[in-house]
């Protein structure tokens, strides 16, 4: 932790902020206030639960932070940019700074396991031989090396999910976001994939994971957003 | 340079994981290109075979039977004077008839003669190419005495050089509608690409990918398919030159002509493979940033 708390010294104050929210809400057309008046800031190194009901607005609150949807005010700074003065030509460098894991996996299933988490590398154009090392480091963190070859289709529920994070860690990012990670997974899995998340955090990853399983959290001790029908309980 | 090899490979890969779609796609770009190209090998060939034959504007002066030497010689002064006139070359009858019989197998009929039915003649090429001015020429030798009569003998030529002009018209016209017609051809092979792709776009956007990444494999599958479908086309037009020129052959000998169909030169062939490829690659990326431009990730 003395190394991180260095390292965020030497990058500057602005970057003790990983994410930080001011006064966003987000409304639908229609009129549906899915957040209203969020502010919180999660520094860098944190891992964080964002929990509430289903439809509190856990996933708009993910979407938003990492810009596939955009607040109807307020504003949002992540690792020292503001969002809603970037260029559209930029967020796709914006999102490189995140791993997305969905509760979907949103794996493509014409590819191999390998090409799969192949894929982020393969966007920022890295190089292929370094590229192979990375994923085969990656699939090995989450316990797939071996399965190279398989095609997603062929895991289980478990597997499939635990592709999504070797995908989602295999460029590095700053920040994990994952959205219900769990959610499909048995109890004993879902521990196995949180301890997962623990251990990147403690290499100095940004993790935020949005849950609505209080039992998970209560058995790790991390900060906990909790959100009601839109709005942040304190 | 490695990622745009990896990308025509995966192209290729899914050009044959679709054979049967790929074939009819090709087919249907050969065909359209063949119509053309098809168009302008045969111009290009039909020039070719009257090229030799002289253009350039020419009056025939046909003088009467009884012309005496002294009239020829007067005529002769005439045209020397003429400003009009760039060359001219006398024909004397007996000589005329002597080419006639030789040249056109119309031995026979002439050696049946009692007496030489020609008359002695001259040809004039002149300077000018304007039909009016030269009909005026024309219309004045004409009127000279010991001139039976005067013609313009180049109108047939020039009157196959205007069709030839008509045709080459045609065959741009149909080569820019056809031009248009693959462009949308390959936007719509490309926008059913795009749909059964939507998965791996917006995972791709997802996790990083800027719009550059997601149009090349497209470009790429416009290109590549515009290319193959040229070639498809080349090999129709071969094709049917092959199958042409034996009836052409045969047609030819009847006028003692060795006259064959031309095939495309290769730079010819080049820039027919190289304009499709453009072609594919340009209705490629039309469809793909009218999709870019209208989607958004959608928010689960």
């Amino acid at each position: 932790m003395a190394v991180l708390r260095d390292l965020r010294v030497l990058r500057g104050y602005k970057f003790l902020k990983m994410i930080s929210l001011s006064q966003v809400c987000k409304r639908y057309p229609g009129g549906l206030e899915a957040l209203k008046d969020i502010t919180f800031t999660i520094e860098t190194g944190e891992m964080v639960f964002v929990t509430g009901h289903s439809g509190a607005g856990k996933s708009t609150l993910l979407n938003l932070i990492a810009a596939i949807e955009s607040p109807s005010s307020g504003s949002i700074i992540v690792n020292g940019q503001n969002l809603s003065q970037l260029r559209p030509a930029a967020i796709p460098f914006l999102r490189r700074n995140f791993g997305l894991i969905f509760q979907d996996h949103r794996l493509l299933y014409d590819r191999s396991v390998f090409d799969n988490v192949m894929l982020p590398l393969e966007i920022t154009g890295f190089d292929q031989g370094e590229a192979a090392k990375r994923v085969r480091a990656a699939l090995d963190k989450v316990g797939l090396l071996g399965r190279e070859k398989t095609m997603p289709i062929a895991l289980s529920g478990g597997e499939q999910q635990r592709l999504c994070i070797a995908r989602a860690i295999v460029h590095r990012p700053a920040i994990l976001l994952a959205d219900e990670p769990t959610g499909n997974l048995d109890s004993a899995y879902a521990s196995e994939i949180l301890e997962m998340f623990k251990s990147f955090n403690q290499v100095g990853v940004t993790v935020l994971i949005s849950t609505h399983d209080e039992r998970l959290i209560e058995r790790f001790s991390a900060r906990t957003l909790r959100l009601q029908h839109g709005e942040l309980l304190t | 340079m490695n990622r745009h090899w990896r990308t025509i490979n995966t192209v290729l890969r899914r050009f044959a994981a679709t054979p049967l779609a790929t074939l009819l796609t090709l087919c249907v770009i050969g065909i359209a290109l063949s119509l053309p190209a098809g168009l302008y090998l045969l111009l290009s060939n039909l020039n070719q075979a009257v090229g030799g034959l002289d253009a350039e504007p020419q009056i025939s002066l046909f003088l009467k039977l009884d012309a005496s030497k002294n009239v020829i010689r007067q005529i002769e002064t005439r045209l020397k004077a003429n400003p009009g006139v760039k060359s001219y070359r006398f024909i004397e009858r007996e000589q005329a008839l002597k080419e006639l019989s030789a040249s056109s197998g119309l031995a026979d009929v002439t050696a049946g003669l009692t007496h030489n039915p020609l008359p002695d003649a001259y040809v004039i090429n002149t300077f000018e190419n304007d039909p009016t001015l030269l009909e005026k020429l024309r219309a004045e030798a004409a009127s000279w005495p010991g001139v039976e009569t005067a013609e313009l003998d180049s109108s047939w030529a020039r009157r196959l050089d205007a069709l030839l002009g008509l045709g080459r018209k045609i065959t741009l016209i149909v080569a820019i509608l056809l031009s248009f017609g693959l462009i949308a051809g390959t936007g719509n092979t490309i926008r059913l690409q795009i749909l059964t792709r939507q998965e791996e776009i917006e995972v791709s956007k997802l996790i990083g990918a800027t719009d550059r990444f997601i149009r090349l494999p497209f470009l790429y599958h416009g290109a590549l398919q515009g290319l193959l479908g040229a070639l498809a086309g080349w090999a129709i037009i071969s094709a049917s030159a092959y199958i042409l020129n034996g009836n052409i052959a045969q047609l030819a000998s009847f006028y003692s002509s060795t006259f064959q169909l031309e095939l495309l030169d290769p730079a010819e062939t080049t820039a027919l493979l190289a304009f499709s490829a453009l072609l594919g690659w340009v209705g490629a990326y039309l469809a793909v940033g009218h999709f870019l431009r209208h989607f958004h990730l959608s928010h689960r």
